[in-house]
């Protein structure tokens, strides 16, 4: 075993200072009927190299991007990574630290995810952010919850039906025994009616979530949604995607009063669905109500400018069942990549990722569309890299025929349960295109879907 | 030494004009962006990100990097908290093609290698607990005990009974009751023996048919094991309440017994603890838990299957939602990336080197404790498991010196500080966790570095530490007038 020091000689000295004989009598506490008398049946030890080996075994058994091209969308986007990302994130200072209570001891952390804060501020136009939740379902929970206390209404929240599906499978799981009402609004046609909305709304109703752009990839009427969610004195939560902010309005820009995301677009690898990570902003007027970990600025006892863990006593730290949430960790090393990702990119670029998402994205709609027996379910809605695909043969005809050309669309709309019809009777499939696909994928695509 | 503008914030770097990373030019036929999207939905201006190069930002976060105590460059003796060492090779094997680029829509067939691992940590981690139905969703442990609870919610519901409590010890961690409380129960506080362990008498008068579940840490949190687990297990179950085995301090007893076998019906892993995925400087975590038999069906979906005689499409394993499922808990699978840690971790030390950990987690802090107990006495217990919770009130009441001075006060030795204050049982609590992979020689350093330090004049301790970048902030500054970012909002 490579991670144990102590030689047997070493052993035995310290088992006299301790003051016994072997190191079994320091098990002695644990009563000699409750002791497993068996080596656990778990699988024989592997050397470093064995273990490469077999991972590297189970890794080609995977049908990865070498072979194939992903234009899969539904939440998680094969975004480009550049290599300073990795490069900081696969520090050991960074990576095999822990959560910076003792600040003296933690500053790098503590100002990267200070500069994090800043960064997500910067890009949502929001007043606050935290230093991350576990990712992007469990925020819209968080956000609800938030939304209760703020305004002290506890028995309704109103979802849109074009919510990531698996989203609002979390809010459910979460406020299922709250006794809280959660009320989907139909989506017809890829977006919501605001006037469906309005007629959902009530002045119980603790706050509106907003996904924009939609889970089936379309602009829904954010500002007007800001507006009547505010007309009943709810919020505003509006789910985002990250890259789009380098183009569309921020929610910041019009009033959202909080605003959450999925953060792995950020210069997270897919890595199977996680670890990802949860973005959370809101208006200042809010912050003492805000779940997760917050980072300050403050100075020394020598007045020198330096940072800490923040407004604590709101956390399961002292409240206890008073709590503002039960997290206790955050996804601090995936924060750190997306802090490194935005100033990487920058004002600039990160406008530049999001055009060439979108133009390339309806470039793909526009050549898919054309061809014979699939259409664009939804052609009057915009939408920004991500949108839905339907085929006269079925989705299942037309992922297998991508499939069998190299290519992975999807999810399919059906894989899903949807409460309100949103997709339920769609053949749709997403296609979500980003900055790295290239025109000669996309037309290589269209010529196998003609075939 | 390092120049000023080695730390200065991102944005006061900043120059109009620099840029850290260049996209390519278009491919395809670009159109003006207000054809693409409406006028009204699109930015007026752009965001106010800031520009820099990629040199600039390189040198930027490796000198905030420098500015840490890790696990790779100090001895980190957090208790509860088990900071050991991370091997290398799982970052290396994490990153390989083939599994740190799998998209969760994958078609299953494609993922065959990628659930083979999933499945077999499923095994591995029933069989380290003895409880034999695990979900790999949760994404930390506080939101594994979350989803055992309402796990456990659904199975009494599914039963026809309304049970209102959870109960505690007031040791507990927080999260503890804070999943209870989100979960929709009430919390019930239990004083702790005089030992440290759980009041048999206070939790007896606590349980009766409302009783929904009882919350245990085991070893508990002053690093004692609960000798009377199974009694305490009887006694729950006998008012049919379930038991809940909070796994943070599993890295104690780890083949010596299991949480099935000595009465928890549910429980969470700290993979970042237990099987070392790295904490990273705070998270991901990943917290997967393990029922027994009668709760599988409850469990938050997907979990994965293994199909002897191959399923629809040949597949050997898939994707199923238990019949019952509590639903979701976040979005697809976990946090997948750590569970790959945690199986490499696994595959590496097999049966024995698993047993090995806790033997020498035990012996370290062991020995820690008793070479530390004529200066920094341990209230509670003669022998530990794999922590101890020393008290520094003495040493307080004799000179003013408190357990945070001496915390603060280490650092300046190249020790990061034990953990203090935590838990509250213990007053001036210094919570000390070597963990198995640190040498005698260190605990023999830092054994005598406390020593030293308790000799040193008060007034000096109060002000340590002397050699960090910073030293004692202003806390309540900061958390009475907030500054939690570096601009204006825009």
């Amino acid at each position: 075993m490579p991670y144990l020091f102590n030689t047997s000689e070493q052993q035995q000295e310290m088992l006299q200072a301790i003051g016994v004989d072997s190191t079994e009598d320091l098990f002695s506490n644990i009563p000699q009927e409750l002791r497993l008398d068996r080596p656990l049946n778990v699988p024989p030890a592997l050397t470093e190299m064995e273990l490469q080996a077999h991972v590297s075994k189970l890794a080609a058994d995977n049908v990865g991007p070498g072979s194939r091209v992903c234009m899969l969308g539904g939440g998680a986007y094969d975004h480009f990574i550049p290599a300073a990302v990795d490069e900081i994130a696969r520090r050991g200072e960074f990576y095999t630290a822990y959560t910076p209570y003792q600040a003296e001891a933690s500053q790098g952390s503590l100002q990267t995810f200070f500069e994090f804060q800043s960064l997500i501020c910067q890009l949502t136009g929001m007043d606050v952010s935290n230093a991350s939740l576990y990712e992007g379902g469990t925020c819209v929970s968080e956000a609800a919850f938030m939304a209760m206390r703020v305004t002290n209404r506890h028995d309704r929240v109103v979802l849109l039906g074009s919510l990531h599906p698996e989203y609002r499978q979390v809010v459910e799981t979460y406020l299922k025994h709250l006794n809280c009402e959660v009320v989907v609004v139909p989506c017809v046609n890829g977006s919501v009616d605001p006037a469906d909305v309005d007629a959902a709304m009530n002045d119980q109703t603790a706050c509106l979530v907003i996904q924009h752009p939609n889970f089936f990839g379309t602009l829904e009427e954010a500002e007007q949604l800001t507006e009547i969610a505010h007309k009943y004195g709810a919020l505003s939560v509006v789910s985002y995607d990250p890259i789009s902010l380098g183009i569309l309005k921020r929610p910041g820009d019009y009033g959202a009063d909080i605003a959450i995301a999925e953060g792995q677009s950020l210069g997270t690898p897919l890595q199977f669905g996680g670890p990802y990570l949860g973005l959370f902003s809101c208006s200042e007027k809010f912050v003492r109500r805000m779940p997760g970990r917050l980072i300050g600025q403050t100075v020394d006892r020598n007045g020198k400018r330096c940072y800490v863990l923040n407004l604590q006593a709101r956390e399961q730290h002292i409240r206890r069942d008073k709590a503002t949430s039960n997290i206790c960790s955050n996804q601090g090393l995936i924060a750190i990549r997306a802090a490194v990702y935005l100033a990487l990119l920058g004002k600039q670029g990160i406008r530049e990722v999001a055009e060439l998402c979108c133009q390339k994205a309806h470039y793909a709609a526009e050549q898919l569309a054309q061809i014979e027996g699939l259409q664009l379910p939804f052609p009057e809605r915009a939408f920004f890299k991500e949108f839905v695909l339907s085929c006269s043969e079925g989705a299942d005809y037309l992922l297998r025929k991508a499939r069998q050309a190299g290519f992975d669309l999807g999810p399919e709309l059906s894989r899903f349960e949807w409460t309100d019809g949103s997709g339920a009777d769609q053949t749709g499939v997403l296609v979500a295109i980003t900055e790295q696909r290239t025109r000669e994928e996309i037309d290589r695509l269209v010529t196998a879907l003609k075939a | 030494m390092r120049n000023q503008l080695a730390t200065e914030s991102l944005f006061a770097l900043s120059q109009p004009g620099r840029r850290g990373a260049e996209l390519p030019e278009a491919d395809v036929p670009v159109k003006p962006l207000n054809e693409l999207l409406p006028t009204a939905a699109l930015a007026i201006e752009p965001t106010g990100l800031p520009e820099v190069t990629e040199p600039d930002i390189i040198r930027h976060f490796v000198n905030l990097s420098t500015l840490n105590m890790c696990v790779d460059t100090h001895f980190y003796p957090l208790g509860s908290c088990t900071m050991k060492y991370n091997p290398k090779r799982h970052e290396r094997l994490a990153s390989l093609p083939g599994i740190v680029d799998l998209h969760p829509y994958q078609n299953p067939s494609d993922l065959q290698g990628m659930l083979a691992l999933l499945y077999e940590t499923q095994e591995m981690l029933a069989e380290i607990s003895g409880l034999p139905a695990v979900s790999l969703q949760p994404a930390a442990g506080a939101q594994g005990e979350f989803t055992a609870l309402l796990t456990a919610k659904a199975y009494f519901e599914d039963r026809g009974e309304k049970r209102t409590k959870v109960l505690f010890p007031n040791s507990a961690h927080g999260t503890n009751p804070a999943s209870a409380a989100i979960a929709g129960f009430d919390c019930v506080q239990l004083a702790s023996s005089k030992a440290g362990l759980v009041d048999l008498e206070d939790l007896k008068a606590n349980l009766d048919d409302q009783t929904a579940v009882f919350m245990v840490t085991n070893p508990n949190t002053l690093g004692l094991f609960e000798k009377d687990i199974k009694q305490i297990a009887d006694m729950v179950h006998e008012v049919g309440g379930l038991v809940y085995i909070d796994g943070a301090n599993m890295n104690a007893i780890l083949g010596y017994t299991r949480p099935g076998d000595f009465g928890g019906d549910m429980m969470h892993y700290n993979v970042h603890k237990t099987f070392t995925g790295p904490h990273g400087a705070g998270g991901p975590g990943s917290g997967p838990i393990a029922v027994r038999d009668f709760l599988s069906d409850f469990l938050p979906g997907p979990v994965i299957k293994r199909n002897e005689n191959a399923g629809e499409n040949g597949d050997q394993y898939t994707l199923e939602n238990p019949p019952k499922s509590i639903g979701r808990v976040r979005t697809f699978y976990g946090n997948i990336g750590i569970v790959v840690r945690g199986y490499c971790y696994l595959r590496t030390l097999g049966a024995k080197g698993l047993k090995a950990v806790s033997e020498n987690a035990v012996l370290n802090a062991n020995y820690l404790k008793a070479i530390l107990k004529d200066v920094l006495p341990v209230p509670n217990g003669d022998l530990c498991m794999h922590e101890f919770v020393a008290s520094a009130s003495k040493i307080k009441a004799e000179n003013g010196v408190t357990a945070m001075d001496i915390a603060k006060r280490l650092l300046d030795f190249g020790f990061h500080a034990p953990t203090v204050y935590f838990p509250l049982v213990v007053p001036e609590a210094i919570m000390v966790e070597p963990t198995e992979t640190e040498s005698k020689e260190t605990l023999d350093a830092f054994a005598e570095t406390i020593r030293k330090i308790l000799q040193e004049d008060p007034e000096y301790l109060h002000q340590a530490p002397h050699s960090t970048a910073i030293s004692r902030p202003d806390e309540v500054v900061a958390a009475r007038h907030p500054i939690l970012q570096c601009c204006e909002p825009q």
